[in-house]
C-alpha cells in the first residue's frame, strides 16, 4: 500500500482507564476511501480505540493515552490539539441511534449552526446530507417533525446525515446496526459502500458477515491488542494468526 | 393461607396509602366548611379585591388584596433570587464541576434544604434585617426585600435538586452526539442539555414557587406585618400565610374573622394545588418526550 494513501496512522497506541490498561501498543493505518472493520470479542477495546480517533475519550475523567495517532501530521492524542477541529474532520455514528429531541431538520442542521451559516446555505446542506444518507425521500415532507418519531433505522440514517452535514473526512461507526432489523441493516451497509467513495471509513462490528460485506481491511483485536490486520479478502479465507482463526471459527468470543 | 397473607399485606398498605387521601379530603372539607360561611357576609370580589384588612375594627373589613399583594411581591422577589441561583447551581454541580467539587457541593445544597425555617427566620431577624436596614438606610429592615432574599435562599435546594434530577434524565448519548459534531461544552449545554431538561427545570421552578408561597414561619418573622397595599420592596408587607399565623390565635372560634382566615387558607391551598398540578403535567410530558430514547 502506498504511503500517500494513508489517511490516519496509529503508532504504538496504549490507553488506560485509571490503572487499567485497555489498549496495548496498537499500530494500524487507515487508508483513504477504504472501509476498515474492527472485529473481536466483547470488551477487547474496539470502542476504546475508535473513540480515541475523535478524542471522545477525552471526556472520560481519569484516562490516559500513549503513542501517536497522526491525521495530517498532527498527533490527535496530544492534549493540546483542539478537539473541536478533530471532531469536525472525524465524525462518529454511535451504536444506538441518538438523534436529539428536536425536529429532523434541526438535527441535521445542528453541526451547521455551530459555525454560522446562512439559512439558504443551511437548507441546501441539510437536503444534500439527507440525500447522501438515503433518507431524503422518506422525510422530505416532514422535516419539521420530531426526529424521535422516526423508526430506529431511519433514526440511524438521520444520525449519519447529521454527521455528513459537517463534512468530515473520516467517519467512525461503532456497531451502527447493533439495534437495527435486517432490512435497516442492509440499507446502512449499502450506504457505507456508497460513502466510501468520498470518505475514509472505520466500522466496529460484531457481525462477521457484515465485516466481510462492507470492508476492504479487517483488524482483529483481542484483549487490548491488535492481533491481525489484513485485507478482508485474505483474513476471512486464510487468517495468518492462530487467534484470528480460532475466533473466526467461533471457538471463543 | 399464603394468598390470605398476601392479601392482608396488600390491604394494610392500601389502607395506609388511602389514609393520605383521607387526610387531604378532610383538610379540603374543613377549609370549605369553616371558610365558606364568610361569603354570606360578603361577596367574592369584596373579599379578593377589598383594599383593607381590618379584622378587628367596627365594622370589620376583610379585603385580602393587601395580603395578596404582599404574597405576590415577596414571591416575585424571592424568585429573582432563587431561580438563577438554583438553576445555576444545578448546572454547575451536574454539568460543569469536576467529581471533586460535586462531592462537596451536593451535600451542602442538601443541608441547606434541611435547615428548619425557624432558623432561617432567626437568622433573618438578627442578621439580615439589621444589615439591610443599614445598607439601604430605611426605617425598618423587616420588609419585603428581606423576606424575598431569605425565602429565595430557602427555595434554592428545591430548585437545585429537581433541576439536577432533570439533567440526570438527559441521556448521555445526547451530549456525546453533540460533542462528536464538534460542539464545545457550552454549546452542548445550551443547545442540547438544557432544552432536553427544560420541562424538568420549569417543574423545579414551579415547585420552588409553591414552597415560597406556602412558607409561613420565616415570613411571619421578617416581613414586617403591615397589611397595606405596597409596591415597594422596602416597605413592610403581610403575606397571606403570615396573616393566618399571626391572627389565628386571637380570632374567636366561629367568628367572621375566623372564617375569613379559613378563606385565606383556602386561597393558599388552591394556589399551591394549581402550581403542583402544573408541575405534575409538565413532568409527565417530559417523561413521555425522553421516554422513547432512554
Ligand atoms: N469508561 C470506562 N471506564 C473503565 N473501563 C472501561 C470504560 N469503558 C470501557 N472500559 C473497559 O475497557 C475495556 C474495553 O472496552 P471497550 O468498550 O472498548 O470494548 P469493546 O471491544 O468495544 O466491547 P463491545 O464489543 O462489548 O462493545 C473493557 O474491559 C471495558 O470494561
Ligand atoms: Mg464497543
Amino acid at each position: 500500500m502506498l504511503e500517500q494513501n494513508i489517511r490516519v496512522k496509529a503508532k504504538d497506541v496504549s490507553f488506560y482507564y485509571g490503572q487499567k490498561r485497555a489498549l496495548k501498543d496498537l499500530n494500524i493505518n487507515f487508508f483513504t476511501n477504504k472501509v476498515t472493520a474492527f472485529i473481536g470479542p466483547s470488551g477487547c477495546g474496539k470502542s476504546t480505540f475508535i473513540r480515541l480517533l475523535n478524542k471522545m475519550n477525552d471526556l472520560i475523567p481519569n484516562t490516559r493515552a500513549e503513542g501517536k495517532i497522526l491525521l495530517d501530521d498532527e498527533n490527535i492524542l496530544d492534549k493540546k490539539v483542539d478537539a473541536v477541529k478533530i471532531r469536525r474532520k472525524i465524525g462518529m455514528v454511535f451504536q444506538k441511534p441518538n438523534p436529539f429531541p428536536k425536529s429532523i431538520f434541526q438535527n441535521v442542521a445542528y453541526g451547521l449552526e455551530l459555525c454560522s451559516m446562512s439559512k439558504k446555505e443551511m437548507e441546501r446542506v441539510v437536503e444534500e446530507s439527507l440525500q447522501k444518507a438515503a433518507l431524503w425521500n422518506e422525510v422530505k415532507d416532514r422535516l419539521r417533525d420530531n426526529a424521535l418519531g422516526l423508526s430506529g433505522g431511519q433514526q440511524q440514517r438521520l444520525c449519519i446525515a447529521r454527521c455528513l452535514a459537517v463534512e468530515p473526512e473520516v467517519i467512525l461507526f461503532d456497531e451502527p446496526c447493533a439495534s437495527l432489523d435486517p432490512i435497516s441493516t442492509s440499507k446502512i451497509e449499502e450506504l457505507i459502500l456508497e460513502l466510501k467513495k468520498q470518505y475514509t471509513i472505520v466500522i466496529v462490528t460484531h457481525n462477521m458477515q457484515q465485516a466481510a460485506r462492507v470492508s476492504d481491511w479487517t483488524a482483529f483485536m483481542y484483549i487490548g491488542e491488535l492481533i491481525e490486520f489484513s485485507p478482508t479478502k485474505e483474513i476471512f479465507v486464510v487468517p495468518k494468526e492462530k487467534k484470528t482463526q480460532e475466533y473466526l471459527s467461533g471457538r471463543f468470543g | 393461607m399464603f394468598s390470605f397473607k398476601e392479601r392482608a399485606i396488600k390491604f394494610i398498605f392500601s389502607c395506609l396509602a388511602f389514609s393520605c387521601l383521607l387526610f387531604l379530603l378532610a383538610i379540603v372539607v374543613i377549609l370549605f366548611w369553616q371558610g365558606a360561611p364568610l361569603f354570606s357576609y360578603m361577596d367574592f370580589s369584596q373579599f379578593f379585591f377589598g383594599k383593607s384588612w381590618y379584622p378587628t375594627s367596627q365594622p370589620p373589613e376583610f379585603g385580602i388584596f393587601p395580603l395578596i399583594s404582599g404574597s405576590l411581591i415577596v414571591t416575585l422577589g424571592a424568585m429573582v433570587v432563587c431561580v438563577p441561583l438554583g438553576i445555576g447551581s444545578a448546572l454547575y454541580i451536574y454539568e460543569l464541576s469536576g467529581p471533586n467539587s460535586k462531592k462537596i457541593l451536593k451535600p451542602i445544597v442538601e443541608i441547606l434544604g434541611s435547615i428548619p425555617s425557624i432558623v432561617f427566620g432567626f437568622f433573618a431577624l438578627t442578621i439580615a434585617a439589621p444589615a439591610i436596614q443599614q445598607f439601604f438606610n430605611i426605617p425598618t429592615g423587616l420588609c419585603a426585600l428581606t423576606a424575598s432574599i431569605i425565602l429565595g435562599i430557602m427555595a434554592i435546594p428545591t430548585i437545585t435538586s429537581i433541576s439536577e434530577d432533570a439533567l440526570s434524565f438527559v441521556p448521555n448519548s445526547f451530549r456525546e452526539a453533540s460533542y462528536a459534531l464538534g460542539a464545545n461544552k457550552f454549546q452542548t449545554l445550551f443547545k442540547v442539555t438544557i432544552p432536553a431538561a427544560a420541562s424538568g427545570i420549569s417543574t423545579s421552578v414551579i415547585l420552588g414557587m409553591s414552597r415560597i408561597v406556602g412558607e409561613t414561619m420565616t415570613v411571619l418573622m421578617v416581613s414586617g406585618g403591615a397589611a397595606v397595599i405596597t409596591s415597594s420592596f422596602f416597605s413592610p408587607v403581610r403575606p397571606m400565610t403570615a396573616t393566618i399565623a399571626a391572627e389565628m390565635g386571637e380570632a374567636a372560634f366561629g367568628s367572621l374573622h375566623y372564617q375569613a382566615l379559613f378563606a385565606i387558607a383556602l386561597v393558599l391551598f388552591m394556589t399551591t394545588l394549581v402550581f403542583n398540578v402544573i408541575a405534575e403535567r409538565i413532568s409527565q410530558k417530559y417523561a413521555l418526550k425522553l421516554g422513547a430514547n432512554r
